[in-house]
């Protein structure tokens, strides 16, 4: 009979409470069972609603709106898995302890119970205001764009006039096959990769360029040209965009009007030629994105020790030699994350392409304007064409790709060996 | 020294690079100074044009700082600034607030679920808050959180969590154990050590998070365009960003005024704490 204590609290615990009650600890049985019934009285209707909500997406118009049959029904299978997890909890408290009576030892007392729950349930105290509102903030909000894409939510199909369905993979298909879709989504893709690439390339090696130069020993105002260096870092990059899209304005922005006019350079299309647009974007970007460089790689370069320099004088090294063997490895390799930091935030740059021209100037035979990102894209179809579904499946497709990415990088920088 | 052998060749080729650097610095100087010059130029300027623009105005008007005052139609300044400041502030305590405890436990306590937490704050640190436009956009009508500020906080905090609490996270577990340790032996509390020890050797990182918390939500477009429906609730990016594309009342003069005077606090508060910054940027950067 003892040695069978812990599997048959456990069996018994899978009507919670009962297995706790077979280990003699009464009102910890008493308490769960009731906090599960109370559970289940609460939210049985929520559950069978969400659930038939979530299947079906309504069945009747006007008086069913798919998209909050749908987010209910999210709801209540978030509220499940949390149930869940605390009902195995439950049978694994009464198989421990069915364990621990097995062996002769004794259980907890309700008193014992609330200080062991004290304990060990500090980091859980810490941790769970945080859990909640990533819960709600970010992991329902997720789930919820990933469901949405197997939709066909769009204008067409949306309340009170008109229910959404279940379609599978007909909005990826849609993407892939149909032409304009197509063509669009591979320039707006093409576009977004260069613009990743370039753009930060040019701001990180702008960055440490500077750094380097302000840092010679015999350089005199440091102080003065740092804070000067710092000033488009430190003017919020909303309100510079927003300034260079009037300086750069072709009709009357002072680029065209008074510093090429004075060199005798005529008027340049500024955001109405997207190439000229995309030229306009890479500059902004360094002036926007090089300061911060600077700042990390003179820091960098500050902690850099005296002797190695003079060490390789020693052995006759000469400036560029200097460069090459000490200062520029130390810097790529010391600002491989903040560096790594900058294509990803480009990728998602959405400010500075939406702020400065609208992601336009339109262009022929697509649905995206001439400078659109992934990101801007994202936004203008559930924004301005309500064409949710779509946008939901361009978002799922965007996180595959920079979460392939980032783990791709983790995996080559060992990040995931220091989750201890 | 080798200097010495070719003493003037030496010297001659230091000063032509050193002039060389001054001229390259010179010249960005001038590329950083020019934009900010020129909005300060044309928010002294009369009009809501930019066609006779100049960066030193004969006509010199104070009257784009009144209007920002007045609060008239579309131009709520005021009410745009008080919005972005309670929206920045309230995301930057609570978001520090969250990231601290939540770093703490992970760096100092091991428990069940501890290790599946971790990696759930990495993969949604990949994952880019832009993703949930969609869901955040459906969610606030249904809800009726539309034009709602603490609807925006909440979501904010959630975005900031996952990124900030790895960086913290990996700040504290630098700090040695062996202070906690002589602590609990003293008979601090957990939380005592938490407050007594650990926030105030965090500082440099605590800073960042704090920044990172302030100014995500006061540069944020995309989110706030979503939740913010109405000008009177209308934050400074969105608010400005009507001011010079609302074709009927553009104008980018009271504009410039605007953008200075949000940008002036700002500016002085990042020189007045660079050094924190920088410090606690190359640390938390560098730790990767």
């Amino acid at each position: 009979m003892k040695d069978k204590q812990a599997p048959i609290s456990a069996v018994l615990s899978l009507i919670p409470g009962l297995g706790q009650l077979f280990n003699r600890q009464y009102i910890k049985g008493f308490v769960i069972f009731s906090l599960f019934t109370a559970f289940m009285l609460v939210f049985s209707d929520f559950f069978q609603a969400g659930m038939w909500g979530f299947v079906t997406l309504g069945t009747e118009v006007p008086r069913d709106n798919s998209i909050f049959l749908l987010s209910e029904g999210l709801v209540a299978l978030i509220i499940i898995s949390i149930g869940l997890v605390f009902y195995s909890l439950n049978i694994r408290d009464a198989y421990v302890n069915g364990q621990r009576l097995s062996q002769g030892k004794q259980v907890n007392s309700i008193r014992g119970t609330y200080h062991a729950i004290l304990n060990e349930g500090y980091p859980y105290l810490l941790t769970g205001p945080a859990f909640f509102v990533l819960l709600f903030s970010v992991v329902f909000p997720i789930l919820f764009t990933i469901s949405l894409a197997f939709t066909n939510y769009d204008l067409y199909h949306s309340a009170p006039a008109n229910l959404a369905d279940w379609v599978g993979l007909e909005t990826f298909k849609k993407i892939f096959s149909v032409d304009i879709w197509r063509n669009t989504f591979v320039n707006v893709l093409g576009w977004t990769v260069v613009w990743t690439l370039v753009a930060s390339t040019l701001q990180v090696s702008v960055g440490i360029l500077l750094a380097i130069i302000v840092n010679q020993k015999k350089l005199k105002a440091k102080k003065f040209i740092r804070t000067i260096f710092m000033l488009p870092w430190a003017v919020p990059g909303f309100v510079t965009i927003l300034i260079f899209g009037g300086l750069f304005n072709d009709s009357f922005g002072a680029i065209n009007n008074q510093i090429l006019a004075s060199v005798g350079i005529g008027p340049i299309s500024w955001m109405t030629d997207p190439n000229w647009t995309r030229i306009a974007l890479l500059l902004i970007q360094t002036w926007l994105g090089f300061p911060y460089i600077f700042l990390v790689t003179t820091g960098t370069l500050q902690s850099i020790p005296d002797e190695l320099y003079e060490a390789s004088v020693m052995d006759g090294a000469s400036a560029w030699q200097k460069f090459k063997q000490i200062t520029l490895p130390i810097i790529l390799y010391s600002m491989t994350p903040i560096i790594i930091t900058q294509y990803t935030f480009n990728f998602n740059n959405f400010n500075i392409i939406y702020l400065f021209n609208g992601g336009g100037p339109a262009v022929l035979g697509s649905n995206a304007g001439g400078t659109d990102i992934l990101v801007s894209w994202i936004y203008k179809l559930t924004m301005q064409n309500s064409q949710y579904a779509l946008a939901a499946a361009l978002t799922i497709l965007l996180s595959v790709f920079v979460i392939f990415i980032a783990l791709w990088q983790f995996r080559r920088s060992n990040s995931f060996k220091e989750v201890q | 020294m080798t200097s010495t052998k070719h003493p003037t060749g030496r010297i001659r080729r230091i000063n032509t690079s050193l002039l060389l650097s001054y001229l390259v610095i010179s010249i960005v100087i001038v590329i950083i100074l020019y934009p900010i010059m020129w909005t300060i130029g044309a928010s002294f300027n009369p009009g809501n044009s930019l066609i006779s623009t100049s960066m030193i105005p004969s006509k010199a008007t104070l009257e784009h700082y009144q209007a920002l005052f007045q609060n008239e139609g579309s131009l709520q300044y005021l009410k745009w600034f008080k919005n972005s400041i309670f929206v920045s502030v309230s995301t930057m305590v609570l978001s520090t607030l969250s990231v601290t405890f939540t770093a703490y436990a992970f760096s100092r306590f091991r428990f069940t679920g501890r290790k599946n937490g971790l990696m759930m704050f990495m993969l949604l640190q990949m994952i880019p808050q832009f993703s949930a436009l969609i869901a955040i956009f459906v969610l606030g009508q249904m809800l009726g959180l539309i034009n709602n500020h603490l609807f925006l906080v909440f979501i904010y905090v959630g975005g900031q969590i996952p990124m900030n609490t790895y960086l913290m996270k990996g700040y504290f577990d630098t700090i040695p154990l062996s202070l906690d340790e002589s602590a609990k032996i003293d008979g601090a509390s957990p939380t005592r050590i938490l407050l007594n020890i650990l926030i105030p050797l965090a500082k440099p990182m605590l800073s960042v998070v704090a920044i990172n918390g302030f100014t995500g939500p006061l540069g944020d477009f995309a989110l706030s365009s979503v939740v913010l429906r109405n000008v009177e609730s209308y934050t400074l990016p969105l608010g400005l960003y009507q001011l010079v594309t609302n074709p009927m009342t553009a104008s980018y003069t009271k504009f410039a005024a605007g953008s200075i005077l949000i940008s002036v606090p700002v500016v002085i508060i990042f020189l007045l704490f660079q050094d924190n910054f920088v410090s606690g940027l190359t640390a938390g950067g560098t730790k990767g």
